[in-house]
């Protein structure tokens, strides 16, 4: 020990600089952002409240919201190419209901797993044709379907309760090597995701149409179809959402949870991809979405009335859109000096 | 639509625009005629004075609320905040009134001018610091919302004095009082809108952002001047729904955006801004109420409406660019 101990006295200030360094690497892209603020609000929170790191709580943390993650990865590529979907939400509630449906007609239960994908993929691909082929705002073409979705919801499954399952459906309910499923779900489908969007030539027209769809279509990107697929996508992993949803408890509610939407495309945002398309990558809306069920879980913890969840809600979209937009800005100045 | 023409007398394209416009209100107005017609068959009380009087009472915040959101789609923005802003004044009668005990003048009041606050704040960070509309206000529909729960905390108020019910329930010179206050803010707008160099900013503004502001219009401030007035109205339309409902809950007006949008859309306004009019709005909001209301009396559901507003806000959008994209083409 005392040999090494000029040598250790020296690197210290090294060490420091390089921890500083990493920090402020992270720092400087919204991933790090978001894992910084979990690790943060993970040792604040179980300060107060060891509980908080109760397995239950972890679980509901990872296990229960791994549905919203899967659906922010889709959103994140919605919104990445300038569109946005308000839709998801009572989608995903309808495609849930249809897993279930599905299920209980007698259908094996890989069927009920495999349908709602489909009608995914399919409600997606007749987005996407909308949007760039007849060229109605996403936004508007959405809002609609929200409406549309939502009502059918209503009046075909009331407010039925689907709960004589097959006793092998609960796919979210399965935990190989101890852990469950839907987090299996959730990390390789963001790792697939990631890579995917940063190495595959498609992917990249996805960027470049969200950047400057002219500048795209200049450059022999098939902007229309880009489209068309991007909407597939979200589309799938929409589906996928809906069988997580539909199958990680031993009942399904018609009703979906109130503001899905708003949650999905918060963290869709918050995961730091603008909502004027061009950039944001699908691991920080994993990120985003875990660390809004974490701050949920923890204000319960903490004891603040849940009825402000929605306000912290708002402070979150607008504390990562003004650090955004300042971060921007210092590039910008920083790139003109 | 004479101030249109006037506007643009040496663009060659004049005179098509007109013909856009007139064509649009005309087909709109055709079709709300037929519409009227069908559900009148289909309902003996459908055309009865008294239910179409009561049908204006129901319009009245989507509507209120529609000016406004018809002004800032024109400059191509959007205000999604509308609903949690008339939640939060109606908590804020609430909490002024009851919770503080001042007299009930000063809480109302005190609303309306929170409501208009939310409204700048909104304008302030699109305009300053340069947040999309839509981000914004997603954020505030949450914020705005989440304070209304957070102040109430699920409580609501009651045994308000009689005169408050007046504009709410109440009539003057036969028609429901807030429909006066409905058809004098839509003239009003509508003027503005048409006629003066503050509404022809808005277009200006709409069509070529930079262009305005290269044409020496103040572009921020009258951004925050319409967002603020998508807030004070958001704010008259929720003391209305108290006044009209006689209780403040915190989740009043949720989904109030999607109605408003949509009947904004429906009369023609495009959601890419540059394009619409007050009287587009007037009808397409006249339109989505008949609808409803026609439904409801011919026996469907109310969750029947919301699927034929939503579809009809898609086909309308539809059919609007399949009509521009055939006078482009020829």
């Amino acid at each position: 020990m005392t040999a090494t101990t000029p040598p250790a006295i020296a690197t210290t200030p090294n060490a420091m600089n390089s921890w500083f360094r990493a920090i402020r690497r992270m720092l400087a892209t919204q991933e790090g952002v978001l894992a910084l603020s979990l690790v943060g609000l993970t040792i604040i929170v179980s300060a107060i409240n060891p509980r908080f790191l109760a397995p239950e709580n972890l679980s509901d943390i990872f296990q229960f919201n791994a549905y919203i993650a899967v659906a922010a990865i889709g959103m994140s590529m919605v919104i990445i190419s300038g569109n946005i979907d308000i839709s998801v939400g009572p989608l995903i509630s309808a495609l849930a209901i249809l897993c279930g449906t599905v299920a209980t007609s007698g259908f094996p239960v890989w069927v009920a797993w495999i349908v709602p994908l489909i009608v995914g993929v399919l409600v997606g691909v007749f987005n996407g044709i909308v949007v760039a082929y007849l060229r109605i705002p996403a936004i508007v073409l959405t809002l609609g379907l929200h409406s549309v979705i939502r009502g059918l919801l209503v009046i075909l499954a009331g407010s039925k309760v689907i709960s004589d399952l097959p006793p092998d459906f609960g796919l979210a309910q399965l935990t190989p090597l101890g852990i469950p499923m839907p987090i299996y779900f959730m990390v390789v489908l963001t790792i697939i995701a990631a890579i995917w969007m940063r190495y595959s030539a498609r992917a990249r027209a996805i960027y470049a149409v969200g950047g400057n769809a002219e500048a795209a279509r200049l450059s022999g990107i098939n902007v229309q179809r880009t489209i068309v697929f991007t909407f597939m996508i979200n589309g799938l992993m929409v589906g996928i959402s809906s069988v997580l949803l539909a199958t990680q408890f031993s009942q399904i509610q018609a009703t979906p949870p109130p503001g899905l939407e708003l949650f999905i495309i918060t963290a869709a945002v918050v995961g730091g991809v603008s909502i004027l398309g061009g950039t944001g990558t699908v691991i920080g809306a994993t990120l985003a979405a875990i660390l809004m069920s974490a701050i949920r879980v923890a204000m319960i913890l903490i004891n603040v009335s849940p009825f402000w969840l929605q306000a912290v809600t708002g402070v979150l979209i607008l504390v990562t859109v003004l650090a955004d937009i300042l971060r921007r800005r210092r590039q910008s100045r920083s790139i003109r000096a | 639509m004479v101030a249109s023409e006037k506007s643009v007398p040496s663009v060659p394209s004049a005179p098509r625009l007109r013909d856009r416009i007139l064509n649009r209100e005309v087909v709109l107005f055709i079709i709300l005629i037929l519409v009227a017609l069908v559900l009148s068959t289909q309902s003996d009380q459908f055309l009865k004075l008294d239910n179409i009087l009561n049908q204006g009472r129901l319009l009245t915040e989507v509507a209120l609320v529609a000016l406004p959101m018809t002004l800032i789609i024109i400059t191509g923005g959007i205000d999604l905040s509308v609903g949690s802003i008339l939640g939060l004044t109606a908590v804020m009668i609430w909490y002024v009134w009851q919770k503080l005990g001042w007299p009930l003048e000063i809480a109302i009041v005190l609303a309306l001018l929170t409501a208009a606050i939310c409204g700048f704040v909104n304008g302030l960070f699109i305009v300053r610091v340069g947040v999309p509309p839509l981000i914004m206000t997603l954020a505030t529909l949450a914020l705005y919302r989440g304070m209304a729960l957070g102040i109430s905390q699920a409580r609501q108020a009651r045994g308000f004095p009689d005169w408050f019910y007046q504009l709410g329930q109440g009539e003057v010179l036969g028609l429901p009082s807030q429909l006066w206050i409905v058809i004098v803010a839509t003239i009003l707008t509508g003027i503005i809108l048409a006629r003066t160099p503050f509404g022809r900013s808005i277009y200006a503004i709409g069509n070529n952002e930079l262009g305005a502001r290269f044409s020496g219009i103040p572009v921020d401030l009258y951004k925050l001047i319409i967002y603020t007035f998508s807030g004070f109205m958001s704010g008259l339309a929720g003391y209305i729904f108290v006044s009209r409902v006689s209780t403040t809950r915190s989740d009043m007006g949720t989904g109030l955006e999607l109605d408003v949008i949509a009947a904004v859309v429906l009369g023609g306004t495009s959601i890419n801004g540059g394009v619409g009019n007050i009287a587009g709005t007037a009808i397409g909001l006249i339109l989505i109420q008949l609808l409803k209301n026609g439904l409801a009396l011919s026996g469907f559901l109310g969750d029947a409406t919301i699927v034929v507003v939503g579809s009809v806000l898609i086909l309308a959008v539809l059919v609007n660019n399949f009509v521009q994209w055939r006078r482009g083409e020829s």
